[in-house]
């Protein structure tokens, strides 16, 4: 059995109102690539957070023996001197700066008073290259692609001497190749003998890269499950231990499913990114919806599911735009500005409620009403009567769990948040609804209540839209399916027929025949 | 009302409370100087352009921390201007007035226009303006006058922005004042009780009777003192019906209606606005045409208190106003604030110019206090507020 190179004991964190990790034990063997995965609010940054000094000793209970001793972190300068390096999941460089400069940040190399620069570049350009990147560090980081910027932070990292590699979602925000390739690089370190922890919500990932997986859930750790064999662990097992149970019933029911006639059509829809106009990001797609209909969207990121619903949404990304668009079986053309979209009943709920979805600083009451405060007002005077009586029939009916809707919207749960968000276009009376990932980043019992919502919205009569990188989501929902790669529509079944295989074979297709 | 509530209603009003310690302060420093019937009517003369100036700089913040560093500058530009229209060429005062708004809505036009379409960063935008309006300011002045200073303005001018309204001799009882004073009290305490029946009648939350006795009492025995004290200085300053009209204006339009709800949502997360259908830009442009707007009507008010133009005219007002914004509460990042809070602001600042002045402290003195106190009043505030999370 090999050496046990990090063990944390009894770990209790607790923050105003909420047991965040309870108890938790948690051993990592030397060498190895140990997996943590967990639902969203499960404990597993916070653990990493913990380990890594962020929560600093004595702001939690139990503890971390690293190397044989019991350690006490105060800051992450402090782990990160023992060789314990975290990678988080947003990339921490500097847009403006070379890779040379982010790599050796907060850590410059050379004397007290100046920077030793010829060093601090011919050191980059070493780590550069174990981490199989061919650019100069002298290159500014935002002239290299997401993927490549990742891989920054890898050698960021081996820069600092780590010997225990934390990494955060590392593959969020890559394709599919760069995930694959950053997972073999991973491959590459542990035969160097690396010790890593990986935090993904990627099963697949995970089965295909780890050798333990341990199952965080509620605050405290499940199972450990060995993967070590010459068969992977299956998806579905581990998703049991992070749910909890046989997963039977994750989708609500769809009853009395009608489908009307086709409420919102696009034909040969082309839309130009905004700042390189020569690249095209959604390419030629044709699709419709139909009354009453759930249709997903399914891709990867960057696929431009989200540039193609935002640019049927009133132009509000993209330039060049051309195509067709028909409401109803008539063609429109609907100006520049969501504004002109909305009056053409057309809602667009995005995937980032805190970017650029909710007003966080302003009351759930002023969020709800925002899209269509005409409907509470007469000649520009709002009625605030009127505008608490909405708020309050909309936190009943999506069951908002709030004191009072004069509430802050930066101090809800992202479940509650999403549902304001969700309020908030539904108040504004839309036929057609576009969902862009209506489920990131919330807990299964809010995703479920958020599937109710989306049928009764369809049994409403609506039609909508729902783009989601959930595959089980798209499947469990949908009536009809779109999958979109690299800009093109590349595929479309019945849901009925489809199932995950049949949908990732035609994206793998598809990027062949590129 | 039980403790934790006195507290925590204590916290939210923070800067209300500070403003009555201060005035306190004052009264015991200066024997009662701050309390007479003339420290008011120079409270109110003196900084009559903070009020109006705070507006719109209000508006402007509420976008997103945005200021418009010209309006000092732009006072004394207009000041000279109008002098030439007024004094030197004896052009009437009606057509001068029009003219001088029409500038004012020329220069908020292109501003608006620089900074919501061109998106030049608001304060390099009002730099410009701030370097260049003075030197045009004073260069007309110097090139209409001798002593760079251009005097007298009309009196059918100067009485539509200074002097009393109905005045009577100083210490006599100015009835109009008065009546107007209980007017007005009577008003704040039947609006407050109005707003809770209705509320209560719909069954919404609502304040309790004693927090309402309390809003409203308060609020009609400010008035009631403020418009006693005025009606024995002389009656109500004209000054103090534009200031009290544009406020109430104002504090309409940022409670009560779609656009100031906009102003607040652009300021809070300007993607959001734009993906809720608020046309943005429009609204960076109406902040800055809004603004150029109050600073003509404030340089009106200016030239009048003075009745000449010159070049000193506007110098910092648009600190003033900033720090009245700030110290009201106004949120540097945008998306907050109210002009109650500004108005209380702006008269703490005032309170305290007026009592330095009163103790004669030394000049250099008093804006050594004056930067202490504004850092204090947003340290004070921003840690009441920390707590109550």
């Amino acid at each position: 059995m090999a050496k046990i190179l990090l063990e944390m004991r009894n770990i209790t964190k607790t923050f105003p109102g909420v047991k965040a990790l309870d108890n938790v034990n948690f051993q990592v063997e030397e060498g190895e690539i140990h997996a943590l995965v967990g639902e969203n609010g499960a404990g597993k940054s916070t653990l990493m957070n913990v380990l890594s000094g962020i929560y600093p000793y004595g702001t939690y209970e139990g503890d971390i023996v690293y190397d044989g001793k019991v350690c006490e972190f105060h800051n992450i300068k402090d782990s990160e001197k023992l060789g314990i390096v975290i990678i988080h999941q947003e990339l921490a460089l500097v847009p403006e700066m070379t890779i040379g400069e982010n790599m050796y940040l907060g850590n410059e190399c050379g004397h007290k008073f100046a920077i030793d620069w010829n060093k601090t570049y011919s050191e980059a350009d070493k780590y550069l290259k174990m981490v199989g990147l061919s650019e100069s560090s002298k290159t500014q980081v935002k002239d290299i692609g997401t993927g490549k910027q990742q891989l920054v932070e890898i050698a960021k990292a081996l820069a600092k001497n780590a010997k225990l590699l934390i990494l955060d979602e590392p593959t969020s925000s890559l394709n599919e190749e760069d995930s694959r390739a950053l997972l073999d690089l991973m491959l590459e370190f542990k035969k160097q003998g690396m010790t890593m922890i990986i935090i993904s919500h990627k099963l697949n990932e995970v089965a295909y890269v780890a050798d333990t997986i341990t199952v965080v859930r509620d605050g405290a750790t499940i199972e450990t499950i060995d993967n070590s064999g010459d068969e992977p662990v299956s998806e579905e097992r581990i998703i049991k231990g992070m749910v909890g149970r046989e997963i039977t019933n994750r989708f609500p029911k769809r009853e009395n499913v009608k489908v009307g006639d086709i409420q919102l059509e696009v034909d040969h829809w082309t839309v130009h990114h905004p700042l390189y106009p020569e690249r095209k990001v959604v390419d030629d797609v044709s699709m419709y919806v139909r009354k009453g209909e759930v249709v997903g969207i399914y891709g990867l990121m960057g696929a431009g599911r989200t540039e193609l619903a935002m640019s049927i949404f009133g132009q509000t990304y993209g330039t060049n735009i051309t195509g067709e668009m028909k409401i109803d079986g008539k063609p429109v053309k609907i100006r520049k500005g969501a504004d002109d979209a909305i009056k053409h009943k057309i809602a667009y709920v995005t995937e980032d409620r805190k970017g650029n979805g909710l007003v966080l600083s302003q009351s759930i009451k002023v969020n709800t009403s925002l899209a269509h405060l005409d409907a509470i007002s007469s000649k520009t005077v709002i009625d605030g009567d009127k505008e608490y009586a909405v708020a309050e029939e909309y936190r009943d009916k999506l069951k908002i769990k709030t004191p009072t809707v004069e509430q802050l919207v930066g101090n809800l749960s992202g479940g509650n948040q999403q549902k304001v968000l969700l309020a908030k276009w539904m108040f504004a009376e839309p036929d057609i609804m576009l969902l862009d990932e209506p489920t990131r980043g919330i807990d299964v019992g809010a995703k479920y209540e958020i599937y109710c919502i989306i049928n009764e919205l369809a049994a409403a009569g609506k039609s909508v839209v729902m783009i989601s990188s959930e595959l089980p989501e798209v499947l469990g929902l949908s009536d009809r399916i779109y999958i979109m790669n690299e800009g093109k529509m590349v595929g479309e079944m019945k849901a009925s027929e489809a199932t995950q295989e049949s949908i990732m074979s035609v994206i793998l297709q598809s990027g062949r025949g590129a | 009302m039980d403790k934790k509530a006195i507290v925590s209603t204590l916290k939210k009003n923070a800067m209300l409370v500070v403003l009555v310690l201060v005035y306190l302060f004052f009264m015991i420093l200066t024997g009662g100087g701050i309390f007479k019937p003339t420290s008011f009517a120079a409270l109110i003369n003196q900084n009559a352009y903070v009020y109006i100036l705070g507006c719109g700089m209000l508006m402007c913040m509420l976008t997103g921390g945005n200021i418009d560093l010209s309006c000092g500058a732009f006072v004394c530009l207009l000041g000279a201007l109008g002098g030439v229209m007024m004094v030197i060429q004896g052009w009437g005062t009606g057509i001068s007035i029009i003219l001088m708004i029409v500038i004012g809505i020329a220069y908020g036009c292109g501003l608006g226009a620089l900074v919501a379409y061109v998106r030049v960063p608001p304060w390099i935008a009002t730099l410009a303006g701030y370097l260049a309006f003075r030197g045009l300011g004073t260069a007309i002045l110097r090139a209409n006058s001798i002593t760079g200073s251009i005097a007298p303005f009309p009196a059918d001018f100067l009485n539509i922005f200074s002097g009393k309204v109905f005045k009577t001799p100083e210490g006599e009882l100015n009835l109009p004042c008065l009546i107007a004073g209980i007017v007005a009290a009577a008003l704040v305490v039947l609006l407050v009780f109005r707003t809770r029946a209705t509320r209560l009648k719909k069954g919404y939350e609502a304040d309790s009777m004693g927090a309402a006795a309390a809003k409203g009492g308060l609020g009609a025995a400010a008035i009631l003192l403020v418009m006693y004290k005025l009606s024995l200085a002389g009656g109500i300053p004209t000054v103090l019906l534009w200031v009290a009209g544009i406020v109430l204006v104002y504090s309409f339009i940022t409670s009560k209606t779609t656009i100031g709800r906009h102003f607040y949502v652009v300021g809070g997360n300007i993607e959001a606005a734009r993906l809720s259908g608020v046309n943005t830009k429009r609204i960076m442009f109406l902040a800055y045409l809004n603004m150029a707007v109050l600073t003509s009507i404030s340089a009106m008010t200016v030239i009048s208190r003075f009745t000449a133009a010159n070049a000193d005219a506007g110098k910092n007002f648009e600190m003033d106003a900033i720090s009245a914004c700030v110290v009201g509460g106004v949120s540097a990042s945008g998306g907050a604030g109210s002009i109650l809070g500004m108005v209380i602001g702006a008269t703490l600042i005032g309170v305290i110019n007026l009592g330095m002045f009163q103790i004669n402290l030394d000049a250099n003195y008093q804006r050594v206090v004056k930067g202490f106190v504004l850092l204090a009043a947003v340290v004070f505030d921003i840690l009441s507020k920390k707590k109550q999370r």
